[in-house]
């Protein structure tokens, strides 16, 4: 595009041209050789000049900075992935720290666990001991109680009956007479009163 | 139309009119626009090489990536090789960059419209390249003109197309650096001119076209130095790395 526009336009141009030329005498300054030479002269003497300034004093220290400058951030860059790296060997120790002290908390407390656990067993199995102990001196009494109960209640309504009857008639009753009746009675209501 | 477009390229002495012998060295105005091209390039990368801080300011940033910019162009162009030619075709891209945007600027001179200013350019580094062929290859650097897997019946005819277009190099050089930068200076002055003539109605057009033009011709005045310093890559490419 800016390609045909510039053929154009140059085409255009030398049209300009050849009317310019027609209407006033010279033509294009270009091709007056007056001053060629000077403006070789010119031309040689600020170019070589420009050259040797460049060559000599600027470029080589503009490439001096940049090589410089790569250097350094490539010394940076190093710098940085050194440490990097130590931060990286700082974290796994102190990562191995935590899971050893980690480990050993756990050792530590199962430990006390076991032996409180083993305490605890040690007293239940006393204290169950002289539970069942206490229960069975217990159960030993009441059976003992228990056994003796008939007796006493016979015994009881024996006297009680006797007495009741002395009181009714106002005579002495034989006792033993007496006792054959509750003996007898109890035989047959006994489990109706001691529920056994 | 307003004056003739073509006075803007006129060369005047400035000063005493200096001889040496039959030789007229003057200072002229074109004189002039290359010392101020110089000393500007000088300048900027004066000031851009002076501190060397990690972080470079904008003047700094400017000389190191026309630098790097230049470094690029050349290896990829013509390879590690062309290394030494390094400072040469960096004044040169400046040297031609600069005259041409100095010469953006309204009523000043444009060094690289004058013909004999591009010629003596591509003339010196026709030549340069020249001697550096031969001195790096000898007389192995006239294979050059022989392309291989040519048939043998079009040698002839190719050889000569060969060394034709070889010896044109430095005319299409000067030619196409010479011929930009004196067409779009015409061009703009013409329209110029169309903007007066047509007055406050008609001159609207022409201006607008004006403005457009500089545009394009800013990036011609790029463009051109660009060209200008990639074929001289490409030319020393061929003189020192020989495969045709």
């Amino acid at each position: 595009m800016i390609k045909k526009i510039y053929f154009q336009s140059i085409f255009f141009s030398f049209l300009f041209f050849m009317e310019a030329f027609s209407a006033e005498s010279g033509g294009m300054p270009q091709l007056n050789p007056e001053f060629w030479v000077s403006q070789i002269f010119w031309l040689t003497l600020t170019f070589g000049i420009l050259y040797i300034a460049l060559s000599k004093l600027i470029l080589p220290k503009i490439s001096n900075n940049l090589e410089s400058r790569k250097s350094k951030i490539l010394e940076n860059i190093e710098a940085a992935e050194k440490q990097r790296e130590d931060s990286e060997t700082k974290l796994k120790e102190y990562e191995e720290i935590i899971s050893k002290s980690k480990l050993e908390a756990k050792t530590i407390f199962n430990q006390a666990r076991e032996k409180t656990l083993k305490d605890i067993n040690a007293k239940k199995e006393v204290l169950d001991k002289q539970i069942d102990e206490e229960i069975s001196k217990a159960e030993q009494e009441i059976k003992y109680l228990r056994d003796g109960a008939p007796d006493k209640i016979n015994k009881i309504a024996i006297e009680t009956s006797s007495e009741l009857i002395q009181k009714l008639i106002g005579t002495e009753v034989n006792n033993s007479s007496i006792s054959a009746i509750v003996d007898d009675l109890s035989r047959r209501n006994g489990d109706k009163y001691y529920g056994n | 139309m307003a004056g003739n477009p073509m006075t803007q390229f006129n060369v005047h002495r400035i000063g005493p009119e200096i001889k040496v012998g039959a030789f007229d060295i003057s200072f002229t105005n074109a004189s002039l626009f290359m010392i101020i091209s110089s000393v500007a390039i000088l300048l900027i990368f004066n000031l851009g090489s002076k501190k060397n801080s990690l972080l470079p300011n904008k003047i700094q940033l400017l000389a190191e990536l026309s630098y790097t910019f230049v470094s690029k162009m050349i290896s990829d162009t013509a390879g590690s090789k062309a290394k030494p030619y390094f400072a040469f075709i960096f004044s040169l891209f400046m040297f031609v960059l600069f005259c041409n945007m100095f010469g953006m600027i309204p009523y000043a001179f444009t060094v690289t419209s004058h013909i004999i200013v591009t010629f003596v350019l591509a003339a010196f580094i026709f030549i340069g390249v020249t001697v550096i062929g031969f001195i790096k290859h000898g007389f192995g650097y006239l294979k050059l003109f022989v392309p291989s897997g040519v048939p043998a019946v079009l040698l002839p005819l190719i050889v000569v197309i060969e060394i034709i277009s070889y010896l044109s190099r430095p005319i299409s050089l000067s030619v196409r650096l010479f011929a930009n930068m004196m067409a779009g200076h015409t061009m703009m002055k013409v329209f110029g001119g169309f903007v007066i003539s047509l007055g406050i109605i008609g001159g609207w057009l022409p201006l607008s076209f004006s403005v457009a033009l500089t545009g394009l011709e800013i990036l011609v005045a790029f463009l051109q130095a660009y060209v200008f310093a990639i074929l001289t890559c490409i030319y020393l490419n061929d003189a020192l790395n020989l495969h045709h």
